[in-house]
Protein backbone atom coordinates (compact mmCIF):
# COMPACT_ATOMS: atom_id res chain seq x y z
CA UNK A 1 0.00 0.00 0.00
CA UNK A 2 0.99 3.21 -0.74
CA UNK A 3 -0.12 6.74 0.06
CA UNK A 4 0.25 9.79 -1.65
CA UNK A 5 -0.54 12.38 0.37
CA UNK A 6 -0.79 15.87 -0.64
CA UNK A 7 -1.48 17.33 2.99
CA UNK A 8 -0.26 15.34 6.05
CA UNK A 9 -2.48 17.16 8.57
CA UNK A 10 -5.22 15.90 6.50
CA UNK A 11 -4.74 12.11 6.67
CA UNK A 12 -7.13 11.03 9.42
CA UNK A 13 -6.72 7.91 10.98
CA UNK A 14 -10.30 6.90 9.66
CA UNK A 15 -9.21 7.22 6.33
CA UNK A 16 -6.00 5.07 6.70
CA UNK A 17 -8.12 2.54 8.72
CA UNK A 18 -10.59 2.79 6.04
CA UNK A 19 -7.99 2.49 2.88
CA UNK A 20 -6.79 -0.87 5.21
CA UNK A 21 -10.15 -2.34 4.77
CA UNK A 22 -9.87 -2.23 0.96
CA UNK A 23 -8.14 -5.29 0.99
CA UNK A 24 -4.70 -3.70 2.02
CA UNK A 25 -3.72 -2.78 -1.52
CA UNK A 26 -5.74 0.58 -2.38
CA UNK A 27 -3.81 3.38 -3.48
CA UNK A 28 -5.31 6.22 -1.42
CA UNK A 29 -4.92 9.59 -1.95
CA UNK A 30 -6.06 12.65 -0.22
CA UNK A 31 -5.86 16.33 -1.47
CA UNK A 32 -7.42 19.87 -0.19
CA UNK A 33 -10.37 19.93 -2.51
CA UNK A 34 -10.17 22.94 -3.10
CA UNK A 35 -13.93 23.95 -1.52
CA UNK A 36 -14.56 27.23 -1.00
CA UNK A 37 -12.64 29.52 1.50
CA UNK A 38 -15.74 30.71 3.26
CA UNK A 39 -18.40 28.59 4.06
CA UNK A 40 -21.75 30.49 4.86
CA UNK A 41 -23.99 29.53 8.09
CA UNK A 42 -26.10 28.13 5.55
CA UNK A 43 -23.69 26.54 3.71
CA UNK A 44 -21.88 25.19 6.81
CA UNK A 45 -24.71 23.85 8.03
CA UNK A 46 -25.42 21.87 4.39
CA UNK A 47 -21.35 20.58 4.65
CA UNK A 48 -22.14 19.38 8.11
CA UNK A 49 -25.08 17.43 6.80
CA UNK A 50 -22.86 16.23 3.65
CA UNK A 51 -20.42 15.21 5.70
CA UNK A 52 -22.28 12.98 8.09
CA UNK A 53 -23.92 10.95 4.99
CA UNK A 54 -21.08 11.46 2.52
CA UNK A 55 -21.02 10.92 -0.83
CA UNK A 56 -18.94 7.89 -2.66
CA UNK A 57 -19.54 6.47 -5.83
CA UNK A 58 -17.16 3.95 -7.76
CA UNK A 59 -15.46 4.21 -11.34
CA UNK A 60 -15.33 0.94 -13.45
CA UNK A 61 -14.45 1.06 -16.63
CA UNK A 62 -12.63 -0.61 -19.67
CA UNK A 63 -14.48 -4.01 -19.47
CA UNK A 64 -13.84 -5.44 -23.39
CA UNK A 65 -16.51 -7.76 -23.09
CA UNK A 66 -15.79 -10.20 -25.55
CA UNK A 67 -12.49 -9.91 -25.44
CA UNK A 68 -10.26 -13.56 -25.50
CA UNK A 69 -6.91 -12.80 -25.92
CA UNK A 70 -3.52 -14.06 -24.49
CA UNK A 71 -3.91 -10.93 -21.94
CA UNK A 72 -7.22 -12.36 -20.25
CA UNK A 73 -8.58 -14.77 -22.04
CA UNK A 74 -11.36 -14.11 -19.22
CA UNK A 75 -12.48 -10.78 -19.58
CA UNK A 76 -15.69 -11.57 -18.42
CA UNK A 77 -14.48 -13.72 -15.66
CA UNK A 78 -12.69 -10.79 -14.22
CA UNK A 79 -15.27 -7.88 -14.64
CA UNK A 80 -17.94 -10.64 -12.64
CA UNK A 81 -15.04 -10.81 -10.13
CA UNK A 82 -14.83 -6.83 -9.91
CA UNK A 83 -18.87 -6.66 -9.75
CA UNK A 84 -18.27 -9.32 -6.94
CA UNK A 85 -16.11 -6.92 -4.99
CA UNK A 86 -18.85 -4.21 -5.51
CA UNK A 87 -21.17 -6.32 -3.74
CA UNK A 88 -19.30 -7.23 -0.85
CA UNK A 89 -18.85 -3.25 -0.13
CA UNK A 90 -19.65 -2.66 3.34
CA UNK A 91 -21.30 0.42 2.61
CA UNK A 92 -23.46 0.52 -0.88
CA UNK A 93 -22.24 3.54 -3.09
CA UNK A 94 -24.48 5.59 -4.41
CA UNK A 95 -24.15 4.91 -7.88
CA UNK A 96 -21.49 3.79 -10.56
CA UNK A 97 -19.92 5.61 -13.33
CA UNK A 98 -18.69 3.43 -16.54
CA UNK A 99 -16.01 5.32 -18.43
CA UNK A 100 -16.23 2.75 -21.58
CA UNK A 101 -15.19 0.25 -23.39
CA UNK A 102 -17.70 -1.29 -22.05
CA UNK A 103 -17.48 -3.98 -24.90
CA UNK A 104 -14.92 -4.86 -26.98
CA UNK A 105 -16.70 -4.84 -30.34
CA UNK A 106 -20.11 -3.33 -29.86
CA UNK A 107 -21.94 -6.90 -30.23
CA UNK A 108 -25.38 -7.29 -29.10
CA UNK A 109 -24.48 -10.46 -26.99
CA UNK A 110 -21.44 -8.27 -25.68
CA UNK A 111 -23.44 -5.50 -24.42
CA UNK A 112 -25.88 -7.99 -23.30
CA UNK A 113 -23.46 -10.33 -21.20
CA UNK A 114 -22.23 -6.71 -19.44
CA UNK A 115 -25.74 -5.53 -18.45
CA UNK A 116 -26.45 -8.73 -16.84
CA UNK A 117 -23.41 -8.82 -14.86
CA UNK A 118 -22.83 -5.14 -14.29
CA UNK A 119 -26.86 -4.95 -13.12
CA UNK A 120 -25.68 -7.48 -10.44
CA UNK A 121 -24.28 -4.87 -8.51
CA UNK A 122 -27.72 -3.23 -7.95
CA UNK A 123 -26.39 0.33 -8.72
CA UNK A 124 -27.38 3.34 -11.30
CA UNK A 125 -24.75 2.97 -13.78
CA UNK A 126 -23.88 6.36 -15.73
CA UNK A 127 -22.26 5.38 -18.53
CA UNK A 128 -19.95 7.40 -21.10
CA UNK A 129 -18.34 5.47 -24.56
CA UNK A 130 -15.61 4.27 -25.86
CA UNK A 131 -14.19 3.40 -29.18
CA UNK A 132 -14.90 0.06 -29.20
CA UNK A 133 -18.42 1.03 -28.12
CA UNK A 134 -19.68 2.53 -31.78
CA UNK A 135 -18.02 -0.38 -33.76
CA UNK A 136 -21.57 -1.83 -34.98
CA UNK A 137 -22.19 -1.17 -38.28
CA UNK A 138 -24.84 1.46 -37.70
CA UNK A 139 -23.17 2.64 -34.65
CA UNK A 140 -26.79 2.45 -32.52
CA UNK A 141 -26.30 -0.39 -30.04
CA UNK A 142 -24.54 2.16 -27.60
CA UNK A 143 -26.65 5.31 -28.07
CA UNK A 144 -29.83 2.53 -27.61
CA UNK A 145 -29.11 1.21 -24.62
CA UNK A 146 -26.92 3.68 -22.87
CA UNK A 147 -28.26 7.20 -24.39
CA UNK A 148 -31.38 7.84 -22.78
CA UNK A 149 -31.58 11.50 -21.96
CA UNK A 150 -28.10 12.33 -23.84
CA UNK A 151 -27.08 14.48 -26.09
CA UNK A 152 -24.92 14.53 -29.42
CA UNK A 153 -23.36 10.91 -29.27
CA UNK A 154 -23.70 10.79 -25.53
CA UNK A 155 -22.76 13.44 -23.46
CA UNK A 156 -24.90 14.66 -20.49
CA UNK A 157 -24.60 15.97 -16.63
CA UNK A 158 -26.27 15.59 -13.33
CA UNK A 159 -26.45 16.55 -9.82
CA UNK A 160 -25.44 14.25 -7.17
CA UNK A 161 -24.51 14.74 -3.70
CA UNK A 162 -24.30 18.32 -3.72
CA UNK A 163 -21.65 17.60 -6.53
CA UNK A 164 -22.12 18.27 -10.45
CA UNK A 165 -21.31 15.29 -12.77
CA UNK A 166 -20.74 15.77 -16.22
CA UNK A 167 -20.09 12.39 -18.73
CA UNK A 168 -18.23 13.41 -21.97
CA UNK A 169 -17.91 11.65 -25.09
CA UNK A 170 -14.12 12.02 -26.80
CA UNK A 171 -14.26 9.12 -28.73
CA UNK A 172 -16.17 10.17 -32.13
CA UNK A 173 -15.14 11.81 -35.32
CA UNK A 174 -11.52 11.61 -34.50
CA UNK A 175 -9.15 13.34 -37.15
CA UNK A 176 -6.03 11.52 -38.62
CA UNK A 177 -3.20 12.33 -36.72
CA UNK A 178 -4.77 13.71 -33.85
CA UNK A 179 -5.76 12.52 -30.53
CA UNK A 180 -9.43 12.26 -28.69
CA UNK A 181 -12.07 14.65 -29.52
CA UNK A 182 -14.92 16.89 -28.05
CA UNK A 183 -16.11 19.09 -30.79
CA UNK A 184 -17.50 21.85 -31.02
CA UNK A 185 -21.18 21.17 -30.81
CA UNK A 186 -20.12 19.43 -27.67
CA UNK A 187 -18.27 22.15 -25.75
CA UNK A 188 -20.71 25.01 -26.76
CA UNK A 189 -23.05 22.70 -24.59
CA UNK A 190 -20.73 22.24 -21.95
CA UNK A 191 -20.05 26.24 -21.84
CA UNK A 192 -23.84 26.43 -21.20
CA UNK A 193 -23.95 23.57 -18.81
CA UNK A 194 -21.43 25.12 -16.48
CA UNK A 195 -23.11 28.81 -17.09
CA UNK A 196 -24.75 30.21 -13.84
CA UNK A 197 -23.38 27.10 -11.72
CA UNK A 198 -21.76 28.34 -8.80
CA UNK A 199 -18.09 28.11 -8.41
CA UNK A 200 -17.80 26.52 -5.09
CA UNK A 201 -19.71 23.52 -6.11
CA UNK A 202 -17.61 20.66 -6.98
CA UNK A 203 -17.38 19.06 -10.44
CA UNK A 204 -17.04 15.82 -11.55
CA UNK A 205 -15.95 15.22 -15.31
CA UNK A 206 -15.53 12.01 -16.72
CA UNK A 207 -14.85 10.23 -20.08
CA UNK A 208 -13.33 7.89 -21.98
CA UNK A 209 -10.10 8.70 -23.24
CA UNK A 210 -8.05 11.14 -21.15
CA UNK A 211 -8.74 14.59 -21.52
CA UNK A 212 -5.09 15.71 -20.40
CA UNK A 213 -2.16 14.87 -22.70
CA UNK A 214 -0.76 11.86 -21.28
CA UNK A 215 1.31 10.34 -23.89
CA UNK A 216 0.24 11.73 -27.63
CA UNK A 217 2.51 9.00 -29.12
CA UNK A 218 0.01 6.77 -28.59
CA UNK A 219 -3.47 8.54 -28.68
CA UNK A 220 -3.61 8.76 -25.34
CA UNK A 221 -5.05 12.73 -24.67
CA UNK A 222 -8.16 14.96 -25.96
CA UNK A 223 -7.36 17.37 -28.70
CA UNK A 224 -9.80 20.05 -27.50
CA UNK A 225 -9.55 18.79 -23.89
CA UNK A 226 -8.03 22.06 -22.49
CA UNK A 227 -10.86 23.82 -24.30
CA UNK A 228 -13.50 22.26 -21.73
CA UNK A 229 -10.56 22.65 -19.27
CA UNK A 230 -10.45 26.46 -19.39
CA UNK A 231 -14.21 26.40 -18.72
CA UNK A 232 -13.62 24.77 -15.74
CA UNK A 233 -10.79 26.73 -14.63
CA UNK A 234 -12.65 29.00 -12.56
CA UNK A 235 -14.32 26.28 -9.95
CA UNK A 236 -12.91 25.71 -6.97
CA UNK A 237 -13.18 21.79 -7.64
CA UNK A 238 -12.84 19.87 -10.40
CA UNK A 239 -11.93 15.94 -10.56
CA UNK A 240 -11.23 14.46 -13.87
CA UNK A 241 -11.99 10.71 -14.20
CA UNK A 242 -10.83 8.87 -17.19
CA UNK A 243 -9.96 5.61 -18.49
CA UNK A 244 -8.75 4.01 -21.77
CA UNK A 245 -5.35 3.50 -20.59
CA UNK A 246 -5.68 0.36 -18.47
CA UNK A 247 -3.56 1.86 -15.55
CA UNK A 248 -3.77 4.00 -12.92
CA UNK A 249 -1.76 7.41 -13.52
CA UNK A 250 -2.89 10.72 -11.78
CA UNK A 251 -2.17 14.40 -11.98
CA UNK A 252 -3.45 17.41 -9.54
CA UNK A 253 -2.89 21.04 -11.00
CA UNK A 254 -4.31 23.61 -9.55
CA UNK A 255 -7.43 23.06 -8.96
CA UNK A 256 -8.19 19.85 -11.16
CA UNK A 257 -7.16 16.47 -10.27
CA UNK A 258 -6.91 13.86 -12.94
CA UNK A 259 -7.31 10.39 -12.28
CA UNK A 260 -7.37 7.08 -15.14
CA UNK A 261 -9.02 4.09 -13.72
CA UNK A 262 -7.90 0.64 -14.05
CA UNK A 263 -9.36 -1.91 -16.64
CA UNK A 264 -11.49 -5.15 -15.28
CA UNK A 265 -10.41 -7.00 -18.11
CA UNK A 266 -6.40 -6.85 -19.22
CA UNK A 267 -3.61 -3.96 -18.45
CA UNK A 268 -1.86 -2.16 -20.95
CA UNK A 269 1.59 -0.66 -20.61
CA UNK A 270 3.24 1.99 -19.22
CA UNK A 271 3.52 4.79 -21.77
CA UNK A 272 6.60 4.02 -23.94
CA UNK A 273 7.63 1.15 -22.21
CA UNK A 274 6.24 -1.06 -25.23
CA UNK A 275 6.27 -0.61 -29.30
CA UNK A 276 2.68 -0.38 -28.57
CA UNK A 277 -0.50 0.68 -26.82
CA UNK A 278 -1.99 -3.29 -26.82
CA UNK A 279 -3.03 -5.55 -24.37
CA UNK A 280 0.45 -6.33 -22.20
CA UNK A 281 0.47 -9.90 -21.09
CA UNK A 282 2.26 -10.90 -17.78
CA UNK A 283 2.36 -13.50 -15.97
CA UNK A 284 -1.10 -15.26 -14.86
CA UNK A 285 0.16 -14.11 -11.02
CA UNK A 286 0.43 -11.05 -12.05
CA UNK A 287 -3.10 -9.70 -13.98
CA UNK A 288 -4.83 -9.33 -11.10
CA UNK A 289 -2.86 -6.76 -9.53
CA UNK A 290 -3.41 -5.32 -12.28
CA UNK A 291 -6.69 -4.68 -13.11
CA UNK A 292 -9.61 -3.19 -10.79
CA UNK A 293 -11.91 -0.64 -10.11
CA UNK A 294 -12.04 2.88 -7.94
CA UNK A 295 -14.02 4.11 -5.05
CA UNK A 296 -14.62 7.71 -4.66
CA UNK A 297 -15.25 9.76 -1.52
CA UNK A 298 -16.36 13.52 -1.16
CA UNK A 299 -16.62 14.37 2.61
CA UNK A 300 -17.14 18.50 1.58
CA UNK A 301 -16.76 19.04 5.53
CA UNK A 302 -13.30 17.70 5.06
CA UNK A 303 -12.63 19.38 2.29
CA UNK A 304 -11.05 15.95 1.00
CA UNK A 305 -11.69 14.24 -2.26
CA UNK A 306 -10.41 10.75 -1.94
CA UNK A 307 -10.08 8.33 -4.52
CA UNK A 308 -8.91 4.59 -3.79
CA UNK A 309 -7.86 2.16 -6.65
CA UNK A 310 -8.72 -1.38 -6.10
CA UNK A 311 -7.03 -4.08 -7.40
CA UNK A 312 -8.86 -7.37 -8.11
CA UNK A 313 -6.14 -8.88 -6.23
CA UNK A 314 -2.85 -7.26 -4.18
CA UNK B 1 -3.34 24.66 -70.15
CA UNK B 2 -4.64 26.15 -73.65
CA UNK B 3 -6.97 24.54 -75.47
CA UNK B 4 -4.82 22.98 -77.97
CA UNK B 5 -2.36 21.16 -75.29
CA UNK B 6 -5.37 20.24 -73.83
CA UNK B 7 -6.60 18.11 -77.24
CA UNK B 8 -2.90 16.98 -77.44
CA UNK B 9 -2.49 15.49 -73.87
CA UNK B 10 -6.56 13.83 -74.42
CA UNK B 11 -5.03 12.49 -77.74
CA UNK B 12 -1.96 11.39 -75.93
CA UNK B 13 -3.61 9.79 -72.87
CA UNK B 14 -6.57 8.06 -75.18
CA UNK B 15 -3.40 6.36 -77.54
CA UNK B 16 -1.37 5.66 -73.97
CA UNK B 17 -4.81 3.62 -72.85
CA UNK B 18 -5.39 2.02 -76.22
CA UNK B 19 -1.85 0.85 -75.88
CA UNK B 20 -2.33 -0.47 -72.47
CA UNK B 21 -6.23 -1.31 -72.21
CA UNK B 22 -8.04 0.58 -70.20
CA UNK B 23 -7.20 -2.41 -67.79
CA UNK B 24 -4.00 -3.11 -66.48
CA UNK B 25 -3.00 -6.51 -67.07
CA UNK B 26 -1.19 -7.37 -64.72
CA UNK B 27 -2.97 -5.68 -61.13
CA UNK B 28 -0.97 -6.46 -58.60
CA UNK B 29 -2.10 -7.20 -54.85
CA UNK B 30 0.04 -5.18 -52.40
CA UNK B 31 -0.29 -6.22 -48.62
CA UNK B 32 0.03 -3.97 -45.75
CA UNK B 33 0.05 -5.08 -42.34
CA UNK B 34 -0.90 -3.78 -38.81
CA UNK B 35 1.25 -4.86 -36.24
CA UNK B 36 1.83 -2.84 -33.10
CA UNK B 37 -0.73 -0.26 -34.20
CA UNK B 38 1.24 0.57 -37.09
CA UNK B 39 0.97 0.46 -40.73
CA UNK B 40 3.52 -1.21 -42.48
CA UNK B 41 5.07 -0.55 -44.78
CA UNK B 42 3.71 3.21 -43.46
CA UNK B 43 3.92 4.36 -47.85
CA UNK B 44 3.19 2.51 -50.76
CA UNK B 45 3.33 3.56 -54.55
CA UNK B 46 0.91 1.43 -56.52
CA UNK B 47 -0.30 1.46 -60.40
CA UNK B 48 -4.00 2.04 -60.94
CA UNK B 49 -5.91 -0.76 -61.13
CA UNK B 50 -3.64 -2.82 -58.36
CA UNK B 51 -5.39 -3.66 -54.49
CA UNK B 52 -4.03 -3.04 -51.26
CA UNK B 53 -5.14 -5.92 -48.79
CA UNK B 54 -4.80 -4.37 -44.75
CA UNK B 55 -4.67 -6.90 -42.54
CA UNK B 56 -4.68 -6.51 -38.73
CA UNK B 57 -2.21 -8.64 -36.66
CA UNK B 58 -3.25 -6.57 -33.42
CA UNK B 59 -5.26 -8.25 -30.51
CA UNK B 60 -6.96 -4.94 -30.70
CA UNK B 61 -9.56 -4.08 -33.41
CA UNK B 62 -8.33 -1.22 -36.25
CA UNK B 63 -9.82 0.34 -38.81
CA UNK B 64 -8.79 1.73 -42.62
CA UNK B 65 -10.33 5.26 -43.33
CA UNK B 66 -9.22 7.36 -45.96
CA UNK B 67 -11.66 10.33 -45.74
CA UNK B 68 -14.44 10.27 -48.68
CA UNK B 69 -12.57 7.90 -50.65
CA UNK B 70 -12.99 4.40 -48.93
CA UNK B 71 -13.76 2.82 -44.94
CA UNK B 72 -13.00 -0.34 -43.56
CA UNK B 73 -15.34 -2.47 -41.34
CA UNK B 74 -13.72 -2.94 -38.25
CA UNK B 75 -10.98 -5.35 -38.53
CA UNK B 76 -10.41 -7.56 -36.02
CA UNK B 77 -7.57 -9.41 -34.86
CA UNK B 78 -6.48 -11.28 -38.36
CA UNK B 79 -9.57 -9.49 -40.30
CA UNK B 80 -8.37 -7.97 -43.71
CA UNK B 81 -9.69 -5.43 -45.56
CA UNK B 82 -9.01 -4.57 -49.41
CA UNK B 83 -9.64 -1.60 -51.99
CA UNK B 84 -8.83 -1.73 -55.59
CA UNK B 85 -7.32 1.81 -56.97
CA UNK B 86 -8.91 2.93 -59.66
CA UNK B 87 -7.41 6.50 -60.09
CA UNK B 88 -4.38 8.25 -59.36
CA UNK B 89 -3.49 10.27 -56.23
CA UNK B 90 -2.40 10.11 -52.97
CA UNK B 91 -4.65 8.33 -50.69
CA UNK B 92 -3.87 9.55 -46.90
CA UNK B 93 -5.56 7.17 -44.89
CA UNK B 94 -5.90 6.37 -41.22
CA UNK B 95 -7.22 4.22 -38.13
CA UNK B 96 -10.48 6.18 -36.99
CA UNK B 97 -10.33 4.01 -33.96
CA UNK B 98 -6.39 5.05 -33.13
CA UNK B 99 -5.92 8.52 -35.01
CA UNK B 100 -2.30 8.41 -34.31
CA UNK B 101 -2.09 5.30 -36.49
CA UNK B 102 -1.68 6.93 -40.12
CA UNK B 103 -0.61 5.90 -43.56
CA UNK B 104 -0.21 6.33 -47.28
CA UNK B 105 -1.02 5.01 -50.92
CA UNK B 106 0.32 6.89 -53.70
CA UNK B 107 -1.55 5.90 -56.90
CA UNK B 108 0.35 6.11 -60.38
Amino acid sequence: MSFDDHDDSGLSRRKVLECMTWAGTGVLWTLSGGVPRSLGLVDAAKAAEQQATGLTFLQISDSHVGFDKPANPNAIGTLEEAVNRIKAMPKKPAFMIHTGDISHLSKAAEFDDADRIISQTRLDVHYVPGEHDFLDEDVKLYKERYGKGSRGAGWYSFDAGGVHFVGLVNVVDLKAGGLGNLGAEQLAWLEQDLKGRSTSQPVVVFAHIPLWTVYPQWGWGTEDGGRALDMLKGFGSVTVLNGHIHQVMQKVEGNVTFHTARSTAFPQPAPGTAPSPGPMKVEDARLRTLLGIASIDFKLGDERLAIIDTPLAG
Amino acid sequence: MNRRASLERSIRLALTAALLGTAPLHAETIKVTIDNFTFTPAEVTVKVGDTVTWTNHDDIPHTVVSAGKYRSKTLDTDDSFSFTFAAAGDYKYFCSLHPHMTGMVKVE
